[in-house]
């Protein structure tokens, strides 16, 4: 009896002991990433860093030079936070500006199982921000009737994986209210459905993906993915904002990754407008949420090695997208890589490159390559072989320029 | 539905309220399970004789095994106030109906079912692209529409005409509607039959079954928050017909449960007329209709005769008060009735039931003739009155119907707007791709049944333009 205690002392001993990080280089990854950490020595992979990437505004300076962001919050002043802080601030704002927003969701109540909904309840009263049962098509279907009758709902799914019961609810009823009610003008415009999104290092199958692409299929329905906190704030604002639904889809990895001075007042970002993060001249890559950090750590590498300029846009509104900024970039560059972390095959990636072919086709001097996810879900040990890396962009780099 | 997350700390333990919100703390909870303020407060002490876990309060312990059987107890009793001859039953209330009420209501069940038959017609010689008829159900539509306030929020399956001809749509309205043409207010995008109407409070009918049932609870809650922010306006409830083999799918569930939860003032009105398309009942479901799953959700829930108009109006006159009540909560009534017609202009229902069992029932029992036995048993109504009737709104209803048809399609521009609240980019290369296609092969599509034809489309790419050069 007493070797058995001292046998358990000492395993819950060693358990509890902090897994130091053998690469200094991904201290910025989670302490649970054990499945998919870097190699030692490689040089592509386990190369993004959120404290230094261009991607990340880490200077007040820098987050106010953005000329979206209205004159007077340009004026004002910026603190650093991460991407679940931002989306916390903008679902208080909007709270606190309209009475009409409430704010729902399973396990919502008690800050929700990202911290995204902390405080909400306390402040606002448990009429506006509240728990609903578990059932996704109850709580969609709930916020529909209560966006048709003027509110201006704004939902959470826990996780993007769990959106298809509500699929439903989504495709006929959300995205088809106000054309079918032509002139008596329902509609449930007032709808936000956020979802968190993407792979995190060790969700598998149902933690990790991204339905983005089955979404864009549908008329109707705006569907929005954030790569940064002051996106995520601005862009969930004009959101709640907008008079269609929308479907927010925060990448989960960057709720407490991605950190960066965030204005402390409220503004909106526009809803159909692309940004260029990056300009070049030899080649254009289009992705959004977290493969921009991919994609960054990758051109940097790759501008490097091959002495080539590459241009970086984030979609940012996945639909309806932003083709003009996109055609413009590539006509300049006539070279596209398009990333994202959802299989390849109809993702959204096929749209874009298909309307690349169709519009610039005489300008395109190499075949537009989609770096995206093989055909395979996300079994727990092999996200990373599954999901673009930097060296997957980085070869995609070099073939398109070597083409 | 996190397993990875489930077990994160729990902080803020303060914030756990109990599910009856909106601070009428004081109430009294009228269902079963007496909930805590606190759920924290929760536990069982040794000699408890309660059970004492979270997920069911008032339980108490018992030594004998025995299994809860469904088939055990008797079926919920059917609630009427006339008898299939049209004599009152309770002399006590009798009808509370006056009789100039119940005859305006007569004569709108008479002048459905006429349209019903008109129009069934219509679409079996081609003019109409599909119908569906609500014969035997004339009572539950008309009668509960009646007993509501018009201001009351309204979602429907599509068996429910009579709500939307006892709120006021016109004979015009549902024949524009129809015909999908110019004046259809629906734009000429949904199939016949899907109606709806902002100025009734009748949200649009969409085909797919029960999806309204949560836009209920949503809408009920919008409505209980509405009305809080503004106390000066009456207080409004929501509420949503559903047949029984729409009771089937997940989204009642879901929306029964919610707005439970969320204590919603609600009225859920379920039309159980014995079929879902071929399918019976017994192949639906084995408990005791869809009323026994009311107390499952903890809503009070009321079974009632659908042929018995009188029941109807006095089921869903309470129904709408206790809704009401003590903040707002939801209330299931299942009215129960015979699908007398077919499912809809598609279904040939001899193909799975009896032609004798349909007669029978036509025979038997029918809301129209029930109320009429009463109308004649108090001498309000004869048979002069009847024909009179009859043969003014048969003509009433070809005139709308001939009207309707002659008028042209819907503007085609009314394809691409309301997709979004503006139109997109890709949109309108799409309308400029379109219109081009119509003005190179004009022989190939009839433009002229279109309201403005091909030019519909300049007109609509010059708008957004003009919007376009608006400096903001």
């Amino acid at each position: 009896m007493n070797t058995r205690t001292t046998a358990t002392r000492t395993l819950s001993r060693y358990l509890l002991r902090p897994q130091i990080s053998v690469l200094p280089q991904s201290q910025h990854q989670s302490r649970a990433k054990r499945y998919s950490s870097a190699v030692a020595g490689a040089r592509l992979n386990g190369s993004v860093e959120y404290d230094t990437t261009p991607i990340l505004h880490h200077t007040s300076r820098s987050t106010l030079s953005n000329p979206e962001l209205p004159q007077d919050v340009r004026k004002g002043r910026t603190k650093r936070i991460n991407l679940y802080t931002a989306v916390n601030e903008a679902l208080r704002h909007a709270l606190q500006t309209d009475e009409r927003v409430l704010v729902f969701g399973e396990d919502i109540q008690f800050g929700g199982v990202f911290r995204c909904t902390m405080n909400l309840a306390a402040d606002f009263g448990t009429e506006r921000v509240f728990n609903t049962p578990l059932s996704e098509q109850g709580l969609v279907g709930f916020a529909i009737g209560a966006a048709s009758e003027g509110m201006r709902p704004v939902a959470e799914i826990q996780f993007a994986d769990y959106v298809f019961p509500a699929f439903d609810q989504l495709v006929n009823e959300a995205a088809k209210y106000r054309y079918r009610s032509g002139s008596t003008g329902y509609n449930c415009g007032g709808l936000v459905i956020r979802m968190p999104m993407g792979v995190v290092g060790h969700g598998a199958l149902y933690h990790s993906q991204s339905p983005e692409a089955l979404f864009t299929h549908i008329p109707g329905l705006r569907v929005i993915i954030p790569r940064s906190p002051v996106q995520a704030k601005g862009l969930l604002l004009s959101a709640i904002r907008s008079n269609d639904p929308v479907l927010f889809m925060e990448p989960k990895v960057l709720y407490r990754a991605a950190v960066e001075q965030v204005p402390v007042d409220a503004y909106h970002l526009p809803l159909d407008k692309a940004e260029i993060l990056k300009t070049g001249k030899d080649i254009t890559i289009i992705s959004y949420g977290t493969p921009l950090y991919t994609c960054s750590a990758a051109i940097a590498a790759a501008e490097k090695d091959f002495g080539c300029s590459v241009e970086l846009i984030d979609l940012r509104t996945i639909y309806p997208w932003d083709r003009e900024t996109i055609l413009e970039s590539v006509n300049k560059t006539g070279r596209a890589i398009v990333v994202h972390e959802s299989m390849t095959n109809a993702g959204v990636g096929a749209e874009v490159a298909a309307t690349i072919q169709e519009k610039v086709f005489l300008r395109l001097e190499a075949p537009v390559k989609r770096v995206a996810g093989w055909a395979t879900h996300t079994g727990l040990v092999y996200e990373k072989l599954i999901v673009p890396d930097v060296t997957r962009v980085y070869d995609a780099i070099k073939q398109t320029i070597d083409y | 539905m996190s397993i990875r997350h489930s077990g994160r700390r729990l902080r803020a333990a303060t914030l756990w309220s109990p599910p009856a919100c909106l601070h009428h703390s004081a109430q009294t909870s009228k269902v079963t399970v007496d909930w805590p303020r606190s759920c924290r407060a929760v536990a069982s002490t040794p000699t408890a004789e309660k059970v004492l876990f979270p997920g069911a309060l008032n339980s108490e312990f018992t030594d004998s095994l025995e299994f809860l059987r469904p088939g055990a107890n008797k079926a919920i009793p059917t609630y009427r106030v006339l008898n299939q001859y049209g004599e009152v039953l309770d002399k006590e209330i009798g009808v509370d109906t006056s009789d100039e009420e119940a005859l305006a209501l007569y004569r709108n069940m008479v002048c459905l079912s006429i349209m019903d038959l008109l129009m069934f017609e219509a679409q079996r010689q081609g003019r109409l692209s599909f119908y569906m008829v609500s014969a035997g159900e004339e009572g539950i539509s008309i009668g509960s529409a009646s007993a509501l306030s018009p201001t009351d929020v309204v979602f429907c399956q599509y068996r429910e005409s009579g709500v939307y001809l006892q709120r006021g749509f016109t004979l015009a309205d549902f024949m524009n509607q129809l015909f999908a043409n110019t004046q259809d207010c629906g734009l000429g995008r949904n199939m016949p039959v899907h109606y709806g109407s902002s100025a009734l409070h009748i949200h649009t009918i969409s085909s797919t079954l029960a999806t309204q049932l949560p836009h209920t609870a949503g809408a009920a809650y919008a409505l209980k928050l509405q009305n809080l922010h503004n106390p000066a306006t009456p207080p409004r409830v929501a509420v949503c017909y559903f047949g029984e083999g729409a009771a089937s799918e997940g989204d009642f569930h879901a929306a029964l449960n919610i707005a439970a939860t969320r204590q919603v003032p609600a009225l859920f009105i379920c039309r159980n007329n014995g079929y879902a398309i071929s399918t019976p009942t017994s192949d639906q479901y084995r408990g005791d209709g869809i009323a026994s799953r009311g107390a499952g959700y903890g809503i009070a829930t009321l079974r009632v005769d659908g042929n018995d108009i009188f029941a109807v109006r006095r089921a869903t006159k309470e129904a709408r008060r206790l809704a009401l009540a003590d903040g707002g909560k939801p209330v299931l009534i299942e009215m129960m009735a015979y699908r007398v017609g077919h499912h809809s202009t598609s279904d040939d229902s001899f193909a799975y039931r009896q032609r004798v069992e349909v007669e029978d029932w036509k025979r038997r029992d029918n809301p129209i003739t029930r109320l009429r036995k009463w109308l004649e048993g108090r001498d309000l109504w004869d048979e002069d009155k009847e024909k009179e009737l009859r043969g003014r709104t048969r003509k009433e209803v070809l005139a709308a119907f001939e009207r309707a048809e002659k008028l042209k399609k819907p503007s085609i521009r009314n394809a691409f707007v309301d997709v979004y609240e503006e139109l997109t980019q890709e949109q309108r290369m799409h309308v400029e791709e379109l219109r081009d296609l119509l003005r190179r092969y004009p022989k190939e599509y009839d433009m002229d049944q279109y309201e403005g034809g091909v030019g519909a489309l300049d007109e609509l790419l010059a708008e957004g333009q003009q919007a376009k050069n608006i400096p903001t």
